[in-house]
């Protein structure tokens, strides 16, 4: 049994990739909702009326501040006793999205505040709307700054998609665990954990090229 | 500050003979395809103050930098005090030297920089008392009584406990002066000390190394713009032009009589 | 409502484990952190290499299938880890490798000005390390540890996954024991928050204690509980922007 076994590896394939696309789904999903929320969150702490600023700022540090283990929990657990009640994939994917919008919506905020204040000024002065400010001035300028900082997040997202098999969706730690379990093997665990390394590590080369491109 | 107090734990300070301490042979340093020093040779004896002048980017800080091994030549070697400083003989053949080598040279050259680099997470006394206790091996009694004389000597005593960022830089300068003469070196190299300073800091450090200069023995290479703190202190002044010295003598003859055209054109547009 | 029972029995003991596992698997991940961080700064590029591959492994990997793999699939190879340091362990490296990176970028970051200096007083790359670089780039580490402190608290929670008993652990418990789920998860919430806040207080103290002891002033900070990310993602990235990070 301490000896590797390709034919285990064999065996466990079909499932691997099945786990793969889970987490595919999750982190396509997820990314989405972390992206738009974490905009919401960003432009709502700019709020010149306290009570939106002030209770975003502190439910947004609350979620940054506490795991996401326990928030997918909390999702799936209490919300649905007063709340939707959701499939362990979909609380999965809600949860993650909302864990990192709080992340995301400081990216956003750095990004924003990078835009000089002479172009609110000058938006100002031509007298644009303040829709119109936010979505053709300085949301442009911010966004393509911070393009590589949101996808590093994606990867971070990646490395935490596995705890939503705590919850019971399949993704691919999930179901090399059941692999594992049912034929007491060690193969799927680690094919697991190397097909982590081989994703993240590529992903995070091609973020950094990104990076050079785009911020100066 | 004179050899005679130097102790048995470190290198001593021979007494200034006159023989020769710096010798550059042949040395060559390139930036790329920028030839800053071309085959250069020159010798510094022991107990001489030398400045070197010439307009910017001729070459003088890089050959103190050399001489700090903070750069390394490409061709050529240097000597201090008969030692190769870059090199090592062994078996009669000349080869790069290691680590060990260099900073046995090394010992017996202080450096004091444009911008001080004092160390910003120590006081100024342990700035000066670093070097002498970890590197010398000096007790720490030992090592603070020479730091409190050089103070005293730069004329900063009572801001003994405080940090760089306390300090006006000219003051800073001056910590760095003894930080450089703590660890009692032969040689001392002074590069563009006053550049960094506001005008009205300049007159104390220059005044704090005149000092230096007629009372101790200890050689000096000095890169410098003030002309005038040169004219007091020089034995020789190097005029340097494209990496070469194209002309030396004393400075009553270089600034009152140059025979170059280049040293002419130089000194009229600074003096 | 949570029986007392319960409470007594599996909730206290848990607070008192995850904040064991935190200590534990941050002592860890800063030895990690400093080691492999000032091996990347190395003259020698193969360690550099070794060093650097270290951290790209383990910043590639999930710490929860670490963690998993570590409590599974080790014991089959002979190697059997109290579950309790294989979550200590799978942390500590991983945390460490983002570590190692704050410790590069802030060595980093010292003026090549100090370096010299240290070399013109013949200081040997040893003595310059631990008497020069590192004590000028300790205080610019702490924000992003700070950051790197916190996630590892959270991170603590994926114990539970490997039958540690840490509170989230007794949590689960109690919501199997009660059938209620919203107490327990709010409190776990909560406390998860507190602990969050002290430790960045703690860590702000830290910083102002070390940067007085290089005679600068820390500048006022604001967030509602004071931590500030920096404007690219973290814990991968903690390092790649640790020069600039910090303003």
């Amino acid at each position: 049994m301490n000896k590797w076994d390709w034919s285990n590896v064999d065996d466990f394939m079909p499932r691997f990739w099945d786990g793969v696309l889970v987490t595919l789904q999750a982190l396509a999903i997820g990314s989405l909702i972390a992206f738009s929320l974490g905009l919401v969150w960003a432009i709502a702490q700019r709020s010149t009326l306290i009570w939106i600023r002030w209770p975003v700022i502190a439910v947004t540090e609350f979620i940054r501040n506490t795991p996401l283990l326990v928030q997918l929990f909390f999702l799936f657990y209490v919300v649905p006793e007063w709340g939707p009640s959701m499939s362990p994939l979909a609380t999965g994917i809600v949860g993650l999205g909302l864990h990192y919008s709080t992340y995301t919506a400081e990216v956003y905020r750095a990004g924003i505040e990078g835009v000089p204040a002479g172009q609110w000024e000058a938006a100002t002065a031509l007298s644009l709307p303040k829709t119109r400010t936010w979505t053709a001035v300085i949301l442009p300028q911010a966004i393509r700054r911070v393009i590589p900082a949101l996808g590093n997040y994606v990867i971070s997202m990646l490395k935490d998609s596995p705890m939503i098999a705590v919850i019971g969706a399949f993704e691919m730690l999930g179901e090399a665990q059941a692999y594992s379990n049912e034929t007491f093997t060690t193969e799927a665990l680690t094919v697991v954990g190397v097909a982590f390394i081989v994703i993240a590590y590529p992903a995070s080369l091609l973020l950094r090229a990104l990076e050079r491109r785009l911020v100066r | 500050m004179s050899a005679e107090n130097s102790t048995s734990k470190e290198t001593p300070n021979p007494a200034a003979d006159g023989s020769e301490l710096i010798r550059f042979d042949g040395v060559m340093k390139r930036f790329g395809s920028n030839v800053v020093l071309d085959h250069l040779d020159f010798t510094v004896s022991s107990g001489k103050h030398v400045t070197l002048i010439g307009p910017s980017g001729s070459g003088k800080t890089t050959i103190l930098r050399l001489l700090m091994t903070l750069l390394k030549p490409d061709e050529g070697t240097i000597k201090v005090g008969g030692e190769y400083l870059t090199h090592e003989e062994r078996n009669g053949k000349l080869v790069p030297a290691g680590e060990t080598h260099i900073r046995e040279v090394r010992k017996n050259i202080g450096m004091v920089f444009q911008q001080f680099n004092l160390f910003p997470n120590m006081g100024v006394l342990r700035n000066i008392t670093e070097a002498p206790v970890h590197v010398l091996g000096l007790s720490k009694d030992e090592a603070e009584e020479r730091a409190r004389e050089l103070v005293e000597l730069v004329g900063l005593t009572e801001h003994l406990d405080k940090y760089p960022s306390q300090l006006s830089g000219g003051q800073q300068q001056r910590v760095a002066i003894a930080r450089a003469l703590a660890m009692r070196p032969q040689v001392l190299l002074l590069d563009e000390v006053t550049s960094a300073l506001d005008p009205e800091l300049v007159a104390g450090v220059l005044d704090v190394l005149r000092d230096i200069a007629h009372t101790t023995d200890i050689t000096m290479l000095v890169v410098t713009h003030e002309m005038n703190f040169a004219r007091d202190i020089s034995d020789d002044v190097l005029m340097f032009d494209a990496g070469r010295v194209i002309e030396s003598g004393s400075p009553e003859k270089m600034f009152s009589d140059p025979e170059h055209e280049r040293t002419r054109e130089f000194l009229s547009a600074v003096l | 409502m949570m029986t007392s029972g319960m409470f007594t029995t599996w909730f206290l003991p848990g607070i008192w484990i995850t904040i064991q596992v935190t200590l534990y698997s941050a002592a860890l991940a800063a030895a990690v952190a400093f080691i492999i961080g000032t091996l990347r700064t190395s003259q020698l590029w193969i360690v550099r290499f070794v060093a650097g591959t270290y951290f790209e492994i383990f910043r590639g990997t999930s710490a929860l299938v670490l963690m998993f793999w570590m409590f599974f699939a080790l014991p089959l190879f002979g190697w059997q880890l109290v579950p309790m340091w294989a979550g200590v362990s799978a942390l500590g490296l991983t945390y460490g490798a983002y570590g190692s990176e704050v410790v590069r970028g802030a060595l980093a970051a010292v003026s090549p000005a100090q370096r010299e200096a240290g070399i013109a007083l013949s200081f040997t790359r040893m003595q310059r390390l631990r008497r020069i670089e590192l004590p000028q780039a300790w205080p610019e580490m702490i924000p992003p540890f700070n950051n790197l402190l916190i996630e590892l608290l959270k991170g603590t929670a994926l114990v539970s996954t490997i039958t540690v008993a840490d509170m989230l652990f007794a949590g689960n418990l109690v919501r199997l024991g009660s059938n209620e789920s919203a107490p327990i998860y709010t409190l776990l919430l909560v406390i998860y928050f507190a602990m969050a806040w002290v430790l960045t207080r703690g860590m702000r103290a830290l910083e102002r204690h070390a940067k007085r002891g290089i005679g600068q002033l820390p500048e006022k900070k604001p967030g509602l509980i004071s931590r500030k990310l920096s404007a690219r993602g973290e814990t991968d990235q903690a390092g790649s922007q640790v020069a600039g990070g910090m303003g």
